[in-house]
């Protein structure tokens, strides 16, 4: 184990780890709170659509998912405005064809077969120095802008309706707040891939909700399990060698698990008291 | 003469195509207290709803102390009907009742102490200062209205809305309150959905029925004409045992 981290790229697959686990424990704390999970997933899918986009004119694929990622959340937050009643389909729909698009650019990229696990499933193994400059500019960003408006998410969180009434600029604040989803969803497809990226955006923020009593709260507690569940998977996949996007998220599957039995037993024992 | 506090002109408003407020005109000068009254499913939150900005009118024209609501330059105190919402939340009653202490010139800013001191008092007023630490799920029906009626008088409104503020709290309390509301009716107009008739004749000055249109009296009485247009007020009446005073004869007029 200790060898391993003599070893550059995991020692980048570590800080990767670190790092999306504190944006996902922030962002994905919101993303629970406000219920749009769905919609992150829908980014996370779209998102390939920015890859394939990356490949096919030959850019960095980093930045082509990022693009992509922001546009389709800036859509899909009109949406879901716009279409209430059926923002839900139109998503789905939105999802599908960000992946369909991503794979038939890939098709026509000629003379270039990608690797298309590695972004199905996250590369933690080979994030380069230059992408970890990137996350940590957009952590710093991230943790910023929900610092400065902390009291306004707050409000736009828990009551939407008062918070407009009370003049916060309620549409706004909800569109940062999935451009930031976005941002975090493509930090995160590195490093367990586009596919898992929700487990990792729900579980920790989840877990975190029932024992803390403030959104802060929650948003550190799920950092630290996020990274707790991110290192114990890495972990894991280099001793048994498994593959580590997904070995993080069965971690993190087990956490939750555990967490509901016991707060199933909390309950029953709760009502002898 | 001063600006009205509320002043609606010919109003309809519609979900989808079902008419909910036709051509509704009201005009209630500031320092009133209005109770609203009315069937369930004749508009009123709606009507309320139209006033905070909440939702748009489809014909007609909303004023709020002369400018159109939402955009007013002032602070509006609002009790939302419905405060059985999002109790999973993790947000202690402090961090509900503070939020009363928001507003758009102040984003981005953290509270201040006179926030915090503002909130204290709401918090004691609304007898739930005790709870301040305990997170908000885990109180009743009752003492979250409170936290809620809490939040509404932080905000330090120059116009209270309250959707049936006394819908689950306990008859203790609701005299206790209406006192409150006669007190700070001194600087602020109130408006008041209710169902309790009671209330009406003890605290309010001026009474609208409303049940797709709109009737007003200014007098506080509820006439004849209100009880012909919404027949469930009388109902509401017998069942509260209210004395007939509220009920001016023609007579008398």
């Amino acid at each position: 184990m200790w060898e391993a981290l003599q070893l550059d790229f995991m020692r980048n697959a570590l800080l990767a780890g670190v790092l999306v686990s504190i944006s996902c424990g922030i962002i994905g704390s919101l993303v629970v709170v406000n219920r749009i999970v769905f919609i992150s997933g829908g980014i996370a899918h779209a998102a390939f659509g920015g890859i394939g986009l990356a490949f096919f004119l030959g850019f960095s694929p980093f930045l082509g998912a990022a693009l992509f990622a922001f546009g389709v959340s800036m859509i899909m937050g009109v949406v879901s405005f716009k279409a209430r009643h059926r923002s839900d389909t139109i998503i789905g729909v939105l999802w599908a064809i960000g992946m369909a698009v991503g794979v038939i650019l890939i098709d026509l990229t000629p003379g270039y077969h990608v690797d298309l696990m590695s972004y199905l499933f996250g590369s933690i193994l080979t994030v380069p120095t230059s992408d970890l400059w990137m996350m940590v500019i957009l952590n710093a960003a991230i943790l910023l802008t929900v610092v400065i408006f902390y009291k306004e998410f707050i409000a736009m969180s828990y009551d939407e309706e008062f918070a407009f009434v009370v003049g916060i600029p309620v549409r706004p604040l909800y569109f940062a707040l999935l451009g930031m989803t976005a941002l975090s969803v493509v930090m995160t497809i590195q490093v367990v891939g586009l596919i898992l990226v929700i487990a990792l955006l729900t579980i920790p923020p989840y877990i975190a909700e029932n024992f803390t009593r403030s959104l802060g709260q929650m948003m550190a507690v799920a950092s630290i399990l996020g990274v707790c569940f991110t290192l114990a998977g890495l972990g894991l996949s280099y001793a048994y060698d498994l593959t580590s996007g997904a070995t993080i998220i069965l971690v993190a599957g087990v956490g939750f698990f555990v967490f509901q039995m016991i707060g199933l037993l909390k309950r029953k024992g709760g009502r002898h008291l | 003469m001063k600006t009205p506090a509320i002043d609606m002109k010919g109003v309809w408003f519609s979900y989808d195509k079902t008419p909910i407020l036709k051509d509704v005109t009201l005009t209630l000068k500031q320092g009133d207290f209005l109770a609203i009254l009315g069937p369930n499913g004749g508009g009123k939150t709606t009507l309320l709803k139209l006033l905070l900005g909440l939702l748009k009118p489809d014909r007609g024209v909303i004023k709020v102390l002369g400018e159109s609501p939402h955009d007013a330059k002032y602070r509006v105190g609002y009790l939302p009907q419905n405060t059985d919402f999002n109790t999973t939340f993790p947000i202690s009653v402090m961090d509900v009742a503070i939020m009363g202490r928001l507003s758009r010139y102040r984003i981005g800013k953290p509270y201040s102490r006179d926030d915090r001191s503002q909130v204290e008092s709401a918090l004691k007023q609304a007898g739930i200062w005790d709870y301040r630490h305990a997170p908000i799920g885990s109180l009743s029906g009752g003492q979250r209205q409170r936290v809620f009626i809490a939040r509404a008088l932080a905000t330090d409104p120059e116009i209270l809305f309250l959707d049936e503020p006394t819908a689950s709290v306990d008859p203790d309390f609701e005299m206790g309150l209406f006192e409150l509301l006669r007190e700070l009716n001194r600087k602020a107009t109130i408006v008041i959905i209710t169902h309790d008739v009671g209330v009406i004749s003890r605290n309010v000055k001026s009474v609208a029925c409303v049940n797709r249109t709109l009737i007003f009296h200014e007098e506080g009485k509820i006439t004849p004409e209100m009880l012909d247009m919404a027949y469930h007020c009388p109902v509401d009446l017998i069942a509260h045992g209210i004395p007939h005073r509220v009920l001016p004869t023609h007579t008398e007029e």
